[in-house]
This record gives C-alpha cells, sequence and structure tokens, in this order.
C-alpha cells in the first residue's frame, strides 16, 4: 500500500511528466490558451495514459518478454496505442456523443503523444523497493502521470492568462514569454525533487 | 530465423488491430447525415469563418439542422447560397453581398506626416506611438497589416491608404481583426454608400488633419430619405442595412468623404 502512495504522489509531483521529464510539450504549450480546453484534453490525456498502460502491459509481459522482443518495444506499442485510440473514439462516437463531443478534438491529437508512450515505456524502466512494477502498480503510476499532467496544464493556463496580459517587451511578445514562463514553472517543480528520497 | 517470430508478432497485432477497426468501423457506424456531405460540396472550402462558424464543416452541419441561415457565405456568394437552398430544397433566400472597406481616405496629398518613424515597419508597431505617425491619429497607417492578412490578395496600399479590390474581396473579416485602428468594416447589399472617414475630431480639428475628413455636418443625414446615416462623435456612418444606394448623401457631402460601393456590379463583373 504504501509503495503504491508512494508511486502515485511521485508520478503527479516529483517524476511530474510535463515539468520535470518534459514529455507532452507540445500539447502544454499548445492546448494551454484556455482553462476549459486546458482541462479537457488533460481529461483525455488521463483516459488514454490508463487504457494504453492496461493493455501495453499484458503484451509486454505476455508476449514480448516471452520471446526476449524488448527492442520491439516502442513499434508496438505505439501501433497498439494508436489503434485502441481510434477504437475508442468509435466507441465513444457510437454510444457516448456527449464525451465524444467534449474529448474529440483532442482525442486523435494524443494518439501518438509522447507523454502517451512515455507512461507506457517508463512504466518498465521504474523500480519500486528494488523491483519493477506490478500490473496494479503501473496503473496507478499512469494515473499519476495523467493527474501531473492535468496539474501543469491548469497551472500553466493561470499563468497563461496572465502573461497574455501582461506588458512583455514587444521582441518576447507570444511564444518566447510562454517558453520563459514555463521553463519558471518548471523550477517551480523542481522544489518536489526532495519529496521522493 | 530469429527474425521470422517478431515480423510474425507484429504483424499479427498490425493486422488485428487492422481488422478489428474496420470491424468496429461497420458495425458501430454512426449513420452521417448526407445533406451535410452535399451542401459542404457546394461551399467553396476556404475555412475563412466568415459565416460564424468554426469553419465549412461546422457552417454545412448547422445549415444541415437548420440552425444556420442561408446565404452567410462571403466567398461562395449568391451561386452557392443557390446551390445549398437547392440540396436543402428551400426557396432561395435574399443573398447579400459582403465586402470589407477601408474608413479612410487620407491619401498622401491630403494629409501629412507628424513625426518620422523608424521603428517595427507594421500597423500595429506604430500605433503604439501616439496612436499612428499621421497627424489624424484615427487615420490609416498605410504599412500593409491588412495586406499581410488577405488571403485573397485583394487589398493594397494606394498612396499612403489601404484600398480594398471589391471584385476580390471575399469579406472573410481577416483584415478587420487585422487593422490596429479599427477602420476596417464590412458593408452589405447590392449597393452603397459609404462614409471614407473615422476621425472624431470636431469638424475644424478634424479638416486641419486632413483635406478628405468627415466635419460632421450632418447634411447627409438631411438628405437621406431612409434613415441610414446618423452622425455621432462628429462622425457620419451609414448603416447598410438601410441604406438603398440612392445616392443623395454622397451628393450632399461638401468634404467628398462619402463614396458609393456598387457591390452587385464590381462582383458580378
Amino acid at each position: 500500500m504504501a509503495a503504491i502512495i508512494t508511486i502515485f504522489i511521485a508520478a503527479i509531483l516529483t517524476d511530474n511528466f510535463v515539468l520535470s521529464k518534459f514529455l507532452g510539450i507540445c500539447p502544454f504549450l499548445g492546448v494551454s490558451k484556455k482553462l476549459n480546453t486546458a482541462v479537457g484534453m488533460s481529461a483525455a490525456v488521463i483516459f488514454v495514459m490508463l487504457l494504453a498502460t492496461a493493455v501495453t502491459y499484458p503484451i509486454q509481459v505476455h508476449i514480448l518478454d516471452v520471446y526476449d522482443l524488448g527492442y520491439l518495444q516502442t513499434i508496438v506499442f505505439i501501433l497498439v496505442i494508436a489503434a485502441l485510440v481510434q477504437l475508442v473514439e468509435i466507441v465513444l462516437k457510437k454510444y457516448i456523443p456527449s464525451l465524444y463531443k467534449s474529448l474529440g478534438i483532442y482525442l486523435p491529437l494524443i494518439t501518438t503523444n509522447c507523454a502517451v508512450l512515455g507512461v507506457t515505456l517508463l512504466n518498465f524502466t521504474k523500480t519500486v523497493d528494488g523491483r519493477g512494477l506490478t500490473y496494479i502498480e503501473a496503473l496507478v503510476n499512469s494515473l499519476g502521470a495523467g493527474l501531473g499532467f492535468m496539474l501543469a496544464m491548469v497551472i500553466f493556463a493561470g499563468v497563461r492568462s496572465r502573461v497574455e496580459q501582461s506588458d512583455a517587451p514587444e521582441a518576447l511578445k507570444g511564444l518566447p514569454i510562454t517558453l520563459i514562463a514555463a521553463s519558471i514553472v518548471s523550477v517551480g517543480f523542481l522544489g518536489f525533487a526532495g519529496l521522493g528520497a | 530465423m530469429n527474425i521470422i517470430i517478431p515480423i510474425i508478432i507484429v504483424a499479427a497485432i498490425g493486422l488485428i488491430a487492422g481488422v478489428g477497426l474496420s470491424i468496429a468501423s461497420i458495425v458501430m457506424a454512426v449513420p452521417v447525415d448526407e445533406k451535410v456531405t452535399e451542401i459542404r460540396g457546394c461551399l467553396p472550402g476556404a475555412n475563412c469563418g466568415a459565416c460564424g462558424y468554426s469553419g465549412c464543416d461546422g457552417y454545412a452541419a448547422a445549415l444541415a439542422s437548420g440552425e444556420a441561415a442561408n446565404g452567410l457565405c462571403s466567398p461562395g456568394g449568391a451561386k452557392c447560397a443557390a446551390d445549398v437552398a437547392a440540396v436543402l430544397g428551400e426557396e432561395v433566400g435574399e443573398f447579400k453581398r459582403r465586402a470589407a472597406v477601408v474608413h479612410c481616405d487620407g491619401t498622401c496629398d491630403k494629409t501629412e506626416k507628424l513625426y518620422d518613424y523608424r521603428g517595427i515597419q507594421t500597423c500595429a508597431g506604430v500605433s503604439l506611438m501616439f496612436g499612428g505617425d499621421g497627424k489624424c491619429s484615427y487615420g490609416c497607417i498605410g504599412l500593409g497589416d491588412c495586406v499581410k492578412a488577405c488571403q485573397y490578395g485583394a487589398i493594397s496600399i494606394c498612396n499612403g491608404v489601404a484600398v480594398i479590390n471589391t471584385k476580390r474581396c471575399a469579406a472573410c473579416s481577416e483584415c478587420v481583426a487585422a487593422c490596429p485602428k479599427g477602420l476596417i468594416r464590412i458593408v452589405y447589399g447590392d449597393k452603397v454608400a459609404d462614409v471614407s472617414c473615422s476621425n472624431k475630431d470636431k469638424g475644424a480639428a478634424a479638416k486641419k488633419a486632413c483635406k478628405n475628413a468627415c466635419i460632421g455636418c450632418m447634411r447627409c443625414v438631411k438628405a437621406c430619405e431612409s434613415g441610414a446615416v446618423t452622425v455621432s462623435n462628429n462622425l457620419a456612418t451609414v448603416d447598410s442595412e438601410k441604406c438603398t444606394g440612392c445616392g443623395k448623401c454622397f451628393e450632399v457631402c461638401p468634404s467628398k468623404c462619402i463614396r458609393m460601393i456598387d457591390l452587385k456590379a464590381l462582383q458580378e463583373a
């Protein structure tokens, strides 16, 4: 139980996917202009991360590891995640149109997002108490990573709405000042580094 | 032989995913309204957003569900409205021609520069310094932010003022958003009068800044029979909705700052 809590907290704060591991920077900068789109995107990311882990973990353990094909990890995972997201999209469109409409634009966007692929790959390199993650722990890790993504998106959407209204120097207006703000938020997250130790 | 197993595994996963997706897309297919596809075919596909929807797809969906009015597509024009009406099985409504117009005629010979600007060569840049480098702080700066915004190549800078070629203009409103002085507006109708000035100063001050300025003398208001012209803040404006295109205001204007725009003749030519 203690291990699960450690993994969960670490995934959200110390190993924050966006601000500590620098994965998923594209949606982080692209979709963080407004709070509601940031939340919608994050919800889609959490959903897909969980689903991707749920499917890729058994594939790794029961197929790739058995035949000693660890080097196929990346390509197989991309294939599986891409197909999975498409399938989820079709199912949502048919049965939950309201959810499809709110997630619809973001779902295909994160099909091959590096944060999603990253979490499925890092599930196998992460260790807790000197051993790899179990299936449940991997799912918790993905959930934490997704929530960490949401946290970063929400915080940054707030920062960004302030930055947009600030009187930035002409040369820094737009993307440059956004990147500077992102780096400062990232530095803020370094403060959590001691938490895991 | 080592290579066979990985190939089989990847191929099998790909095949399962592919077949699964194809089956799912057939089994769980959502019937798409055929009307939407048909209407989408009638629209020009410029995705300019002039209709107020997210793009041609959005407008087609809104038309099919009856939410949107026909005839909002400026680039498509009257032909597009007629095509859409045919698909919808409706009568062709009245199509209003639209075009963007610059509300300034402060050409180089009519007004002067206030200072010599050497900064970033954009209208947005100049307008940060005392509202622009012209004597008239309301007028066109002439560095062409609107020219860059126009996808149709309809805008050019002539004699220091942006001029819109009505023939090419699709009324997509990109230039309206680009102008830092807010000088560009969309006019609509077959033939309309329009005030080519945006100066809100009192008559004497406006005249000093630019010889083509509107002085707010009210003569156009009195001449107009349909009540389309109003003067507020020392500046006349014409309401395209009410304007009949009779040209009476144009005749009486002492500053010659009202012009007649014959959208029908220009856009059909």
